[in-house]
């Protein structure tokens, strides 16, 4: 159950590093890798677009008698505390904060008590869907299966893209990209002579990273 | 005109220095300093009026600290002795600058953590009769001061290996070998500049104990990988020849 291959794209999709574990592998040229991390990164921008919205009908029926004003505390004291079926257990609570409206309007809309987007698209407008996974920020692509191998994407907070293909019988790989991220972060990151954004020419990650994954497959 | 103009007491709050270059105006009080600007220059002082030199010395003694902001730190630092450096021996000439201030105060630290660890009541009671500090008188034990206490007050650990050079026409040369130097655990020195290690820096702070202790010497690291120790270092001791005649003297008279 090897791994096969790591590739490291940087946020800007230029692609920083490119290694293979396992003897045999078909070779691609430099030029085609590029072109590989380039595609990569466009598809998963586009996969992040197309993440699908769920119509929020739950809170339409249970939050219909709760009478509340379309201003942002609300909202991001709703967003903070929990999932969109929880929405009745909220409204107590929000109504007993003090909202800068002056005079509360008495409103049943259902855009307004529609909680539990992610923090990035939390707008009171377009409130009437919410995500697959509520209180998660949007990501794209994170794996893809073929019965030859698995790849599995992990995005970093600055938008590095690690890129794992694995054997499809492989199991715990969020444990194998967590200790590869640590690797980087330890001897890429902290390594006084790598320029940010720039190829990965790391003795000490080669090593590391050799060492860890080879160990496995 | 007791009073300085207004602008050269502005001059004094943005720059202390200024104040003291200029002995012949007469300097505001430090209370008055204090109410024109929010932020006094110089010192920092906490709310609870107490500064790092109110600490006990022993207080930080067995405190831990964080690798990574180590090695961030070092990392800085040796980003910063690159600039305007002419070439690799120049970079090291610096890094091991850096080091050197670090080892003679490191040495006053040592003593003096390390006496009252021994009697720590006496030297608070009599400062004349408590046990005299271990300095080194000969080169050995030097060595063995730098290869052991230094090195596990910096590292945690002692040094790896301690040899003397075997070649007879260097017999003031000594190697202490680290096998995984700590500031050199997340640094990798590109192809270019192979020669390069960065434990130039921890050579200065060797050197500056050395110096310190009275023993001129001339430190430098030298990379020397092997199969299991990829960043193993050898810090290179050259000692002067005023030190090694002194150490001939000695020895015939039969000091320790």
């Amino acid at each position: 159950m090897p791994v096969y291959s790591l590739i490291i794209i940087n946020k800007a999709g230029g692609l920083v590093y490119q290694r293979e574990f396992q003897p045999g592998l078909r070779k691609l040229s430099t030029n085609d890798y590029l072109v590989l991390a380039g595609t990569f990164h466009g598809v998963h921008a586009i996969t992040r677009s197309i993440t699908p919205k769920i119509p929020n009908q739950n809170a339409v029926s249970v939050t219909s008698s709760t009478t509340q004003t379309p201003t942002p505390t609300t909202t991001a004291a709703a967003a903070a505390a929990a999932s969109p079926s929880s929405t009745s257990v909220l409204s107590p609570s929000s109504t007993s904060i003090p909202t800068p409206t002056p005079t509360p309007t008495p409103l049943s809309t259902t855009s307004t008590t529609t909680p539990a987007l992610p923090p990035s698209t939390s707008t009171p407008s377009n409130a009437t869907y919410t995500y697959p996974i509520p209180n998660l920020p949007l990501s794209g692509l994170e794996t893809l299966e073929s019965d030859k191998f698995t790849l599995t994407c992990f995005q970093t907070l600055t938008g590095t893209k690690f890129l794992l293909f694995t054997d499809p019988q492989m199991a715990n790989i969020e444990g194998i990209m967590k200790t590869v991220y640590e690797l980087y972060a330890d001897y890429v990151m902290k390594n006084p002579f790598y320029q940010l954004e720039m190829p990965v020419r790391c003795e000490a990650f080669e090593r590391g990273v050799g060492g860890f994954l080879r160990a496995r497959g | 005109m007791s009073h300085p103009p207004r602008h050269s007491s502005m001059l004094s709050i943005s720059n202390n220095v200024q104040t003291a270059a200029t002995p012949s105006e007469k300097p505001l009080p430090p209370t008055q300093l204090q109410a024109t600007s929010q932020t006094p220059p110089g010192l920092r002082v906490p709310s609870n009026r107490k500064t790092i030199y109110d600490r006990h010395l022993n207080r930080t003694r067995n405190g831990e600290l964080s690798r990574a902001s180590f090695a961030f730190l070092f990392g800085e630092m040796v980003t910063y002795a690159q600039r305007r450096v002419t070439g690799i021996q120049d970079l090291e000439r610096r890094l091991n600058e850096q080091g050197y201030p670090l080892g003679l105060r490191l040495l006053d630290l040592l003593f003096y953590r390390t006496t009252s660890s021994t009697s720590s009541s006496a030297l608070s009671s009599s400062s004349t009769s408590a046990s005299p500090p271990n300095r080194p008188l000969r080169i050995l034990p030097l060595l063995h001061l730098i290869h052991g206490p230094l090195w596990r007050q910096l590292f945690n650990r002692s040094a790896d290996a301690l040899e003397h050079s075997i070649s007879p026409d260097t017999p003031n040369e000594y190697m202490i070998t680290d096998n995984d130097p700590l500031v050199n655990t997340y640094i990798s020195v590109p192809k270019e500049m192979n020669q390069l290690s960065c434990a130039a820096f921890v050579a200065g702070i060797i050197e500056g104990v050395c110096d310190g202790c009275g023993f001129e010497a001339k430190v430098s690291a030298h990379n020397q990988p092997s199969e299991l120790w990829p960043s193993r270092t050898i810090f290179l001791l050259r000692f002067g020849d005023s030190v090694m005649e002194r150490e001939k003297v000695l020895e015939r008279a039969g000091v320790k």
